[in-house]
């Protein structure tokens, strides 16, 4: 049975891909639009015409720019995603570590921030204009100003210096329990829910706040029912699709703020070995980089998409 | 007499007073933006009003060089994306048919990378200077302005004046910057406000991330970066950008909003 929802769903997949590839297409030319090239980039005005000539032939820059690229991709979808310039090893392996790593930091900020956003966008809603809105609309207004570094060393200044209740520095390692990652991960959770938490909320209150205005929210006032049921029970269940679209927008935004919060905290995740690389001018492993980001970003978008579409149910009960 | 909401009139104080400080620098700061005046890190006393940073600088003149340079990024790059944003979304909206789809297309490509990552693998072969960096964050930040731009400039495209216009045998560019530019103002001067904080973020990270603007010049993000160490020592020198950008950012947030409110309640309240 072909149901029009499976369509769509299938339609939104291809089109996810068709984005991925090109997105692939534009890290690619990113890094080739450089007047000159890359090997003379990396090098700087010092190196030798043979060092060049050397580099040139390792990073196969002789080739045409369209087969480079088919080369590139060719390997990055069989898994093979080139060795890193500045130390010969497979890039693969040690993105592999990292991106755990990453997802885990990730995750737990995720597990945290998105309920409590929730509940402070109903609570608001509630309270709407009155102290507890105005309260929780002014913080979150101030953590969206700060930017996610600043945030980590205010964080740090007081919760790790001050108070010594947390690590400042978040060294994970092999070997360690789940309760000692947790701590140590502490700080760049907390910076990370807070750099969400407001964007999520305020969505989150505008989405319930146009559905209060519609006319079977008056009618459930007019029965009398409780302002909590009405929000829990009416308007939320119908502003559920907006919602989940800013909580996975959010989430892809997570995955890019960890960058940040990662050099911060010294945290060996994806976003300090994109910067460390990026810095050393090593170009296959900021590929490599970028094309993950951008998957997960467009991967967790997609996945918005899909859910909107599911939570319609007038998508899922076709006339 | 325009009566001010106090909101906005702190708003527009702050601002205004940073704006001053970063065009006056030469003239107000106490010392000069490399010059090393004392010892390490020293508390701030009368001679040194915010104390010294990590080699011995004076940090009051470091903020107030590193607002001029943080400032002037900014604004070029938000000047950049606006002048290119909207004028190719005005194209778009006014075109259609496949100019429309492939300036819209390239623009849902962009944005399908997160600004930061893109930039970042731009930056990886570029040589970091300033004009690079206000061009690499001009034109990733041209894509935001680019959809609000058309998506205004398609309700505004079929009103009867510019229709009006058309059939009096009126060039593209008259309608683009006589008919549809002044009334699709409003909301991007408010967006203006928005996008230039956003550039003023993106340029602090990406020198906190030593990507961006190199020392010795001096800049916000820069100051973190330089001064991140003391922090464990309790020396609170790396917070002080943060209390800088965050009250730059809420004042123009304050500004963006009367400006928004006025112009729309002004027009009928047409929304942005």
């Amino acid at each position: 049975m072909a149901h029009p929802i499976v369509k769509l769903v299938a339609q939104r997949l291809a089109l996810g891909l068709l984005l991925l590839l090109a997105a692939s297409v534009l890290i690619f030319t990113g890094t080739q639009i450089l007047p000159g090239d890359v090997a003379q980039a990396i090098l700087g005005q010092s190196a030798t015409p043979e060092t060049l000539a050397n580099l040139r032939e390792e990073l196969g820059l002789n080739e045409p720019v369209v087969s480079r690229y088919f080369g590139w991709l060719f390997g990055v979808l069989q898994g093979d995603l080139g060795n890193a310039l500045s130390n010969g090893q497979p890039i693969g392996p040690a993105l592999g570590g990292r991106l755990a790593n990453t997802l885990f930091l990730a995750g737990a900020a995720a597990v945290i921030a998105v309920p409590l956003a929730v509940l402070l966008g109903l609570v608001s809603v509630r309270y709407r204009n009155r102290w507890p809105d105005k309260a929780i609309s002014a913080v979150t207004l101030a953590t969206i100003s700060v930017p996610e570094f600043l945030l980590g060393y205010i964080v740090i200044f007081f919760l790790a210096v001050q108070y010594r209740l947390l690590p400042s520095l978040s060294t994970v390692y092999d070997g360690m329990t789940l309760g000692e990652r947790l701590y140590a991960i502490g700080l760049p959770v907390i910076v990370l829910v807070l750099a969400v938490l407001g964007h999520m909320m305020r969505m989150t209150r505008a989405a319930i706040l146009n559905v209060m205005q519609s006319a079977y929210v008056e009618t459930a006032e007019l029965k009398g029912l409780r302002p909590f049921t009405i929000i829990a029970r009416h308007a939320f269940p119908n502003a559920i699709a907006p919602i989940v679209n800013v909580v996975m927008i959010n989430l892809a935004y997570l995955v890019v703020g960890v960058v940040v919060v990662e050099v911060v905290f010294v945290y060996p995740g994806m976003g300090q070995y994109l910067v460390d690389h990026v810095a050393k001018r090593d170009v296959p492993v900021v590929q490599a980089c970028g094309l993950v980001f951008a998957g997960v970003y467009i991967g967790l978008n997609l996945m918005a998409d899909i859910v909107s579409i599911l939570a319609n149910p007038r998508l899922r009960h076709p006339k | 007499m325009i009566r001010l909401p106090l909101s906005a009139l702190i708003g527009l104080s702050f601002t205004t007073a940073y704006f001053a400080a970063a065009l006056f620098a030469p003239l107000i700061a106490p010392y000069g933006m490399a010059e090393i005046v004392g010892e390490s890190w020293e508390p701030s006393s009368s001679q040194f009003w915010l104390g010294t940073d990590s080699i011995g600088r004076d940090l009051l003149s470091r903020m107030i060089w590193g607002g001029r340079t943080t400032i002037f990024v900014a604004t070029c790059a938000t000047i950049l994306s606006f002048g290119l944003g909207s004028i190719l979304g005005f194209i778009a909206a006014v075109r259609g048919g496949w100019v429309d789809q492939v300036l819209s297309r390239l623009v849902d490509l962009m944005m399908s990378i997160p600004s930061l990552i893109s930039a970042l693998v731009v930056l990886s072969v570029m040589p970091v200077t300033l004009p690079i960096l206000i061009l690499v964050m001009g034109i990733l930040d041209s894509t935001r302005v680019f959809r609000l731009a058309r998506a205004v400039a398609v309700d505004i495209a079929v009103m009867d004046y510019v229709e009006a216009a058309r059939l009096r045998g009126e060039k593209q560019t008259w309608i683009i910057f006589r008919e549809i530019l002044p009334n699709a103002l409003s909301p991007l001067v408010a967006e203006m406000g928005l996008r230039f904080i956003f550039a003023v973020l993106f340029i602090s990270t990406l020198s906190f991330l030593g990507l961006g603007v190199q020392p010795p010049m001096a800049d916000w993000g820069g100051i973190v970066k330089e001064n991140k160490e003391g922090i464990v020592y309790g020396i609170p020198a790396a917070l002080i950008p943060a209390f800088a950008i965050a009250t730059l950012a809420i004042s123009v947030n304050l500004v963006a909003d009367w400006v928004l409110n006025r112009t729309s309640s002004l027009k009928g309240g047409r929304g942005a």
